[in-house]
């Protein structure tokens, strides 16, 4: 564990050894002494449950409902005993198979950290990206009862795939936590509604148009943060974040307000519109009219903006201002001593992820065809960031593998409808939806802090490529 | 004048509460230097709690005298929410100290969320009203207007969550100048390894922080449910955001900056809603935030902090 050694430097703070050892000596010996004993384990599991009937018992326990006449208060002694039940034979399950036992289960799971050789990776790399060009092809030969919600579906991972790449400049590359990022989506998604409600823009003009006016916004929120760092800039960026929604929500005049903007544009295939009938998409090229060529359309522009972020991300890593924003990252005052200039490089990390942010933006506008400030609350942000840390910093594949993992899996409990009937039919899976989302970030972040794919390549290479280990890099720490 | 009073004693209620949430951003940024950005949420679970004790005290039990209900709800609702404050800290910061610093603030907008559609999940997603408890207040003045006649009232409500905020300020400043956990504490901030090394032992030191912070904000969400009458699964992401930035203007990591934060915040709000436009008034203190960060990083009773290469 030499390198674990080189970044934690507060790890062996605690004097685990020696209290534990100090403990022993005051306590008579028992058997539950040994950790790995049974009983220890049945004791340990215990106390978790006792823990969890605690914070259970007045929101599992009791419950309050609106009632004429005031609150209404119902006691629900099954589930919470349930409830208890399930953490002390979860936590005693994983006492014995995983945590205190010679021989983990999990053994064997642990190859490596995030050790995938070269040649696997750049072939995962290139076999994703055939998959996803082919993929509404796929859904349509093989499922075609169900192709257009899983084309939807893709649309929307691809998109959550671009923003993580956007955002991924900003703080897997530059170092710069930006919680406010949805800030620049819904620059991008109003900009072209408010273009096409009182300008009549279409989609294509807009695009750019709104992709520029998401990077001066990076530019203009970006320029007062300059000298913050780490987390005070990510709380600031957060605060701007709001500011955008709840300057949205209210100017009513301009944005309408609470009610969002209806009938935005769809775009066209070089300016055929993809409709039924005379002069449409199907039309021109004489095939059936089919809904679901809409569908295709919008993913294959989804994926063309996305595959242009990473192609433009990776491109940009190796020129001079992509070596700058690394080196920013890693350490900022060895930075400005070398003559980097440290403000530029920030607004144009600010800038260009906030552009593709914009375009996303757009895209989701143009997509749902109605936008409401409801859509960019801070939640946004937050999973958008939770996509690039969850996927290892700086990783483009990362934040593929995360969004599919937590968008897709989320998403699939709305069609896990057999659990009702495990259940009773109160219970819906989709209300869960968020707080899995949560536990799922949670419990990643504990096994892997570094993220999924936590190996970096360097950006510049001296003779010969090496990986490096996630634990030599001080990442995102803005500094 | 009597516009301007009445606006003031709102004020400061208002920061009252939000001082109190302010103490726990403020001490576990000091000791482990991260945003625990679901202490807003354990914020909302201390009103929950309160109203639920506040409930089965008042329905199930027949308990009709008001103080004493009051005082255990406080007790009970403390003891309960500081458990949820332990088991978060435990859960996902514990395991990743000593990890570079991103992870434990993803960790906390994680378990944010988790507390949050949990609390939904539980207890539903609609308000919870609850009629005002405790009526009646003292008339400080009289005016008049041409629109009529203005009085000035402060409302026992407002005198007692006043009140309170100042014993238990006055308390906990006791308790981190003067017991032998304050020291600790204090020790633990300066330099955790050289605490250790002295025999002290920081993961307790650090799990009573988040028991404290914990403690506190309940108090601040029985006063919330008290004061407004009305809670829902969403209060604590607001209220956390403001808390926070009082924590910031009053420079994190001291503890009467924390309150005086809190003070100035509430007032700053108060005050604009009263004469500018309430729509904006949530734009006022994130603006707020973001020019005391730009112009005074280490706020008003802070220590500037020092770069060392």
């Amino acid at each position: 564990m030499a390198a674990s050694n080189t970044n934690a430097p507060t790890s062996d703070v605690t004097p685990v050894g020696a209290q534990a050892e100090a403990e022993a000596h005051r306590l008579p010996p028992a058997p539950a002494n040994n950790p790995h004993s049974l009983a220890a384990s049945v004791r340990d599991a215990a106390i978790a449950a006792f823990l969890a009937g605690v914070l259970g018992f007045f929101f599992i326990g009791v419950r309050t409902d609106i009632a004429p006449g005031g609150l209404d208060l119902r006691m629900r002694w099954g589930a919470w005993i349930v409830s208890i039940l399930v953490v002390f034979a979860g936590r005693l399950l994983l006492n014995i198979f995983v945590w205190k036992t010679d021989k983990p289960i999990t053994r064997r799971v642990k190859t490596g950290s995030g050790g995938m050789s070269e040649t696997v990776s750049k072939t995962l790399k290139y076999a994703l990206l055939a998959f996803a060009l082919i993929l509404p092809f796929f859904f349509t030969t093989f499922f075609p009862g169900k192709d257009r919600q899983f084309i939807d579906l893709a649309i929307l991972i691809m998109t959550y795939i671009m923003l993580g790449w956007g955002l991924n400049i900003v703080v897997g590359l530059a170092g710069l936590l930006d919680l406010g990022y949805v800030a620049f989506y819904a620059v991008g998604a109003y900009s072209f509604a408010l273009l096409a409600q009182y300008l009549d823009f279409g989609f294509w003009l807009a695009l750019p148009l709104a992709g520029l006016l998401a990077a001066t916004w990076g530019m203009i929120l970006g320029f007062p943060v300059l000298r913050l760092r780490g987390d005070y800039l990510a709380i600031v960026t957060l605060a701007f974040g709001e500011i955008i929604r709840v300057v949205l929500l209210n100017w009513y005049e301009f944005t309408k307000g609470p009610d969002g903007i209806s009938g935005i544009p769809k775009p066209t295939f070089f300016g055929l519109e993809l409709k039924r009938g005379e002069g449409g998409f199907a039309d021109f090229f004489g095939i059936a009219y089919d809904p679901i060529h809409r569908f295709i359309f919008l993913y294959y522009i989804i994926l063309a903006l996305a595959l242009i972020t990473n192609l433009v991300t990776m491109r940009l890593r190796r020129l001079p201002i992509g070596r700058a924003w690394e080196a920013l990252r890693e350490d900022e005052i060895a930075c400005r001593s070398l003559g980097i200039n440290t403000r530029n490089t920030k607004l144009t990390a600010f800038a260009i992820g906030a552009m593709f942010g914009g375009f996303a933006g757009s895209f989701f506008a143009t997509r749902q065809g109605f936008i409401s400030p409801e859509s960019f609350t801070f939640l946004e942000s937050a999973i958008i960031l939770a996509i690039v840390v969850l996927g290892g910093l700086g990783s483009q594949i990362g934040v593929v593998i995360a969004s599919v993992v937590m968008i897709g899996g989320i998403e699939l409990l709305r069609n896990l409808g057999f659990l009702q009937q495990v259940f009773g039919s109160g219970f819906d899976p989709v209300q869960y939806r968020m707080l899995i989302f949560g536990l799922a970030m949670v419990l990643i972040m504990v096994w892997k802090p570094r993220g999924l794919v936590s190996t970096r390549e360097p950006s510049a290479v001296y003779k010969e490529k090496k990986r490096i280990g996630a634990d030599m890099v001080a990442q995102g720490e803005g500094h | 004048m009597e516009y301007f009073v009445q606006q003031l004693i709102n004020g400061l209620t208002l920061g009252s509460i939000y001082g109190l949430i302010a103490i726990g951003y403020t001490m576990v940024y000091g000791i482990i230097g991260m945003i625990n950005f679901a202490h807003g949420d354990i914020f909302m679970i201390g009103s929950f709690i309160a109203l639920a004790v506040f409930l089965i005290l008042t329905t199930v039990l027949g308990f009709t005298f008001l103080p004493v209900v009051l005082l255990i709800v406080l007790i009970i609702s403390m003891f309960f929410t500081a458990a949820w404050g332990w088991t978060v800290e435990r859960l996902a910061y514990r395991p990743l100290r000593g990890s570079f610093r991103l992870a434990p603030l993803i960790t906390a907008i994680g378990m944010s969320i988790v507390l949050q559609n949990f609390v939904q999940i539980t207890q539903g997603a609609r308000v919870k009203p609850l009629p005002p408890q405790i009526q009646g207040g003292v008339t400080l003045m009289e005016g008049s207007t041409e629109a009529g006649t203005i009085v000035v009232q402060m409302s026992y409500m407002q005198m007692i969550i006043i009140l309170s905020t100042i014993v238990l300020m006055v308390g906990f400043t006791m308790l981190i100048s003067r017991t032998p956990l304050g020291r600790a504490q204090r020790a633990c901030e300066q330099d955790r390894k050289m605490a250790a090394l002295l025999g002290i032992n920081v993961d307790r030191t650090i799990s009573l922080t988040f028991v404290m912070g914990a403690a506190l904000a309940s108090v601040a969400g029985l006063m919330f449910l008290l004061l407004y009458g009305v809670i829902d699964f969403y209060i604590g992401f607001l209220a956390g955001v403001k808390a926070f930035t009082a924590a910031v203007l009053g420079g994190i990591g001291s503890l009467p900056g924390a309150m005086l934060g809190g003070l100035l915040i509430g007032l700053i709000e108060v005050f604009w809603s009263g004469y500018f436009s309430v729509e904006y008034k949530d734009v006022a203190a994130f603006s707020i935030l973001a020019i005391v960060l730009i112009f005074l990083p280490s706020g008003l009773l802070g220590q500037p902090e020092v770069e060392k290469v």
